[in-house]
């Protein structure tokens, strides 16, 4: 098993936009910022486990759907007052396809 | 005696590595040249002036025939390679010519991508590449037509501007929301639109193309949604690819391009490549600067200095449109750790933003005033520090050093006769003097008497300066609260603006009003979204991405990440039939939870999200439609029984629920709207605390408005009495219709008629007829679009990558 692993196109991740990778692991959610950026981070909010992939993207935040926690997508920190992080996976971009780090992928027993 | 050196391609990028090797090596190779084009190197770059006709071919000529002869070339024009044998060091053209070489270099440029859709093969499909393409261009500009150019891009853009001067009708095609958004970001993209716009340039984003239309010739486009487009000539703009193919024949390694060293060395080390059919370090480029670095450190390598290396190259792009001036380079995505300075001025179409990190700039957009591009291009690629440079750097070079300028010193410096407000021609002198005579101390005071900032606003912090230095400390600035962290101004103000200067998308609310973010945020850019929404129904498309997950998925999404599910039921009503379906989809999907609402209808808890559209589809198939539970909209209307069944019913109260919900459902307003209808008093349907209610009586109909039941428990008050149905229904719409135009995004009705007062929307809605009359078209005019079921458009396909995970894994470990 190579390092990194193929988890589909750029162009599969809609700008301002965000779209889940069901992983072992559980989900991950994949975001493209406006200017085309993309990150990775677990699809979970570190406040109380909202789904991050459904929230608005700007910037390079985030903010979650249930109770409008802004987390950034480049640490995965809660900004403002909250506090928590939401794991960042690291991302690879090789031409036009997404590899995320496959040790990310893996369940945590693993 | 001389070595032998074969170049594949007659490209800018070999000319400019031979130019440079004539210069460092004079008489050191015999040089071979193969070019596919039947001509000698011209300027490629230069298109498109010859194109719109400001230049000839002769013009863009680089070497004529005479530089070949002065330099012993021997030039095969017309001839493509079609093989490299490296065992025997020699290469193959087409018609059997053969060279042999002691080094070689590749050359091969890159190839017009061509989108593989129905019809892109027919006659009259053309790329923009070469010469020749240029040639087809003007043949079919002679007759006029329509031209359609698929990409937004620099070259598809700078193609659609040159058939526009040659006298077409032309439209672009462009995949991505904004213009060039590669290059520029959404700000500077919006002002470029509309730069091809007021030039009679047709522009669609968000316009993917699904097939070319035509029997034995181009006749149209037709693009997903089902537009169709007429045209005469279809210009591919969509972006290139590096052309490695013979390199990869020849066994040598590559991966989307030719792949290189720092020293520009293929796998085998007696062949070179240079240009855009190379890859170095991950990246293949487009642009004619990092080829001519790359040419010179080939030119260096074959002239016996291993030392020198190429390391990448940092870009800028100049669109060559004659009026329009645009710049972009670097890196201009937002981060944390980095700093935008921007400067709008929108009157005059300027748009400048820098973008630092750790006092360097690492990216600047330029638009409409372009002329300190270069040097803060070299302020960029030499990471100079400009922490000094940095009060004046957005204006230019020929500030640097000068003072800054304290903007209150500037207004104290404007003579009296200076104009602050430009709509209503008010000058300096006249606001010092009203303030002064008058005794006024408020920005609202001002602007009764003297009417400056009235109108657009955009003087407003003028005027506020003009009061802060006449008044000094007397002056405080109103605190009206602004709609979010990126603007200063408050929900009235954006409203007010978007209508007056007729801002019909969110970039171009962000640009006119000064945004200080380049995106906006998660609150700001839904009320963006309603407001144009509102404001521009027949134009305005709606942005999902500015949606909350709700609206965007048209269920409501729970604790878990699941989604609850509602059905629209006609003021409350259902059948066996509907039960049924609802009964069936529930066990089929293993729904969890079934629950009646106050509202009157049937929530289904806990439904994946992947399930949503099947869901829907079941739904729909037993007739019924989205619930719109989740909107910032009009939701239910809950009714009793009446008079058809109720012995103390005084009207049709059900019929005229269901009558007005048929009417009004699709509806988007600032915050949801609740509605409900009694037959008597008695008010078994809790009409008086919703947003709207009808409470029946034997003369006619009761209006209340403005109660409700949440945080706040709030009875309505009445809005007026009317003796007939159709009336009731009139006032109902032009109250929801005013609500509309004036709510601040997610102000319930209530607010804002605490906000307004209810005496100004009674003498509106109700005391002014054409008023009234006026606002019940408008609703009309925007339920022509709001009217279609969400639920179906979704089963039918519409967004479903929101309902897909992009990839599963979950199964894959096991099976290892």
């Amino acid at each position: 098993m190579s390092e990194w692993i193929d988890v589909g196109a750029v162009d599969d991740v809609p700008v301002l936009g965000s779209r889940v990778v069901q992983a072992a692991s559980g989900d991950i959610a994949v975001f493209k910022a406006a200017d085309g950026t993309l990150f990775a981070l677990r699809d979970r909010c570190p406040h109380k486990g909202g789904p991050l992939s459904q929230g608005i993207v700007h910037g390079h935040s985030v903010t979650c759907p249930l109770h409008n926690w802004v987390i950034s997508l480049e640490s995965g920190e809660a900004q403002g007052a909250d506090q928590g992080c939401a794991h960042k996976i690291p991302v690879r971009i090789e031409g036009s396809r997404i590899l995320l780090a496959a040790s990310a992928l893996m369940s945590r027993a693993a | 005696m001389p070595k032998k050196l074969v170049v594949i391609g007659n490209g800018m990028a070999a000319g400019r590595a031979l130019e440079e090797l004539f210069a460092r090596a004079p008489g050191a190779y015999e040089v071979t040249i193969f070019g596919a084009e039947p001509r000698v190197n011209y300027n490629r770059i230069m298109l498109s002036p010859v194109l719109s006709g400001e230049k000839a071919y002769e013009d863009i000529l680089i070497h004529d025939d005479a530089w070949y002869e002065t330099h012993g070339i021997t030039l095969h024009r017309g001839k493509q390679v079609v093989e490299i044998d490296r065992a025997a060091k020699r290469v193959v053209a087409a018609d059997g010519t053969v060279a042999e070489y002691d080094q070689l270099l590749v050359a091969t440029g890159s190839m017009p991508f061509v989108v593989p859709i129905p019809g892109a093969t027919l006659p009259g499909v053309v790329t923009y590449r070469d010469l020749d393409d240029v040639n087809k261009m003007l043949e079919a500009a002679q007759n006029g037509g329509r031209a359609i150019v698929i990409g937004g891009g620099l070259l598809g853009l700078e193609a659609a501007a040159g058939l526009k001067a040659q006298g077409m009708e032309v439209t672009v095609l462009h995949l991505m929301p904004t213009l060039m958004e590669r290059q520029l970001d959404p700000s500077a993209g919006y002002l470029l639109q509309k730069a091809f716009e007021d030039r009679g340039i047709a522009v669609r984003c968000k316009a993917n193309t699904h097939a070319i239309l035509g029997e034995d010739r181009v006749t149209g486009v037709r693009l997903d949604d089902g537009t169709e487009l007429p045209a005469d000539i279809v210009v591919m703009a969509v972006g290139i690819r590096p052309n490695a193919v013979l390199a990869k024949e020849a066994g040598l390694e590559t991966n989307r391009g030719v792949l290189v060293g720092d020293d520009m060395r293929t796998s085998d080390p007696d062949v070179f490549s240079v240009g855009e059919c190379v890859e170095h370090r991950g990246l293949c480029y487009g642009l004619v600067a990092p080829l001519y670095e790359m040419a010179k450190v080939v030119a260096a390598q074959l002239a016996g200095d291993g030392t020198a290396t190429y390391t990448g190259s940092v870009t800028a792009t100049k669109l060559k449109v004659t009026g329009i001036d645009l710049f972009s380079a670097g890196d201009f995505g937002e981060a944390k750790d980095r700093q935008d300075i921007v400067l709008r001025d929108a009157a005059r179409g300027i748009y400048k933003r820098l973008v630092l990190k750790e006092n360097r700039i690492v990216g600047a957009v330029l638009y409409g005033e372009t002329g300190d591009g270069s040097w803060f291009f070299d302020l960029l690629r030499k990471e100079t520090d400009v922490s000094e440079l940095r009060d004046t750097l957005i204006f230019g070079q020929s500030y640097v050093g000068g003072a800054p300028l304290d903007p209150m010193a500037a207004v104290a410096a404007l003579p009296d006769d200076a104009e602050i407000c430009g709509c209503n021609g008010v000058c300096k002198g006249k606001i010092v003097q009203a303030i002064t005579d008058k005794g006024l101390s408020t920005l609202t005071e001002v602007r009764a008497h003297t009417k400056a900032s009235a109108s657009c606003g955009t003087c407003t912090g003028l005027v506020e300066q003009v009061m802060t230095l006449t008044l000094g400390d007397k002056f405080a600035k109103s605190t009206i609260e602004p709609l979010c962290g990126c603007t200063d101004l408050g929900h009235d103000d954006v409203r007010r603006l978007i209508r007056a200067a007729e801002l019909k998308s969110i970039p171009a609310v962000m640009q006119e009003l000064g945004w200080k973010t380049s995106c906006g945020c998660a609150k700001c850019r839904p009320a963006l979204n309603y407001y144009l929404l509102c404001d521009w129904p027949e134009e305005y498309e709606d942005d999902g991405r500015s949606r909350f997950i709700n609206e965007r998925v048209h269920a409501n999404i729970q604790k878990d990440g699941t989604y609850s599910v509602v059905p629209r039921m006609w003021g409350g009503l259902t059948n066996p039939r509907e039960l049924r379906a609802i009964a069936d989809v529930a066990e089929k999907y293993n729904i969890p939870t079934v629950k009646v609402t106050g509202g009157q209808r049937i929530d289904l808890l806990g439904v994946r999200k992947e399930d949503l559209p099947a869901v829907w589809a079941d739904l729909n198939d037993a007739g019924m439609v989205s619930g719109h539970a989740y909107a910032k909209g009009v939701r239910t209307v809950k009714t009793c029984v009446g008079k058809e069944w109720c012995r103390f019913g005084t009207q049709d109260s059900t019929g005229l629920g269901v009558r007005i919900e048929k009417f009004m459902w699709g509806s988007w307003t600032p915050a949801k709207v609740k509605m409900g209808v009694s037959g008597c008093p008695r008010n078994c349907s809790e009409a008086t605390c919703k947003d709207v209610g009808v409470v029946c009586v034997d003369s006619g109909y009761e209006i209340h408005f403005a109660g409700a039941a949440g945080i706040h428990i709030k009875g309505t008050q009445v809005l007026c009495k009317v003796p007939e149905e159709d009336e009731c229904i009139e006032v109902i719409a032009a109250l929801t219709q005013l609500y509309r135009e004036q709510g601040h995004y997610l102000e319930r009705m209530y607010k804002w008629a605490d906000r307004v007062g209810t005496d100004s929307i009674r003498a509106t809605v109700v005391d002014d007829l054409e008023k009234r009359r006026n606002l019940y078209d408008r609703f009309v005019i925007s339920q022509r679009n709001a009217q279609s079921d969400p639920w179906a458009e979704r089963v039918a396909g519409r967004d479903a990558h929101e309902f897909r995970p992009m990839a599963n894994f979950t199964l894959a470990e096991a099976a290892e």
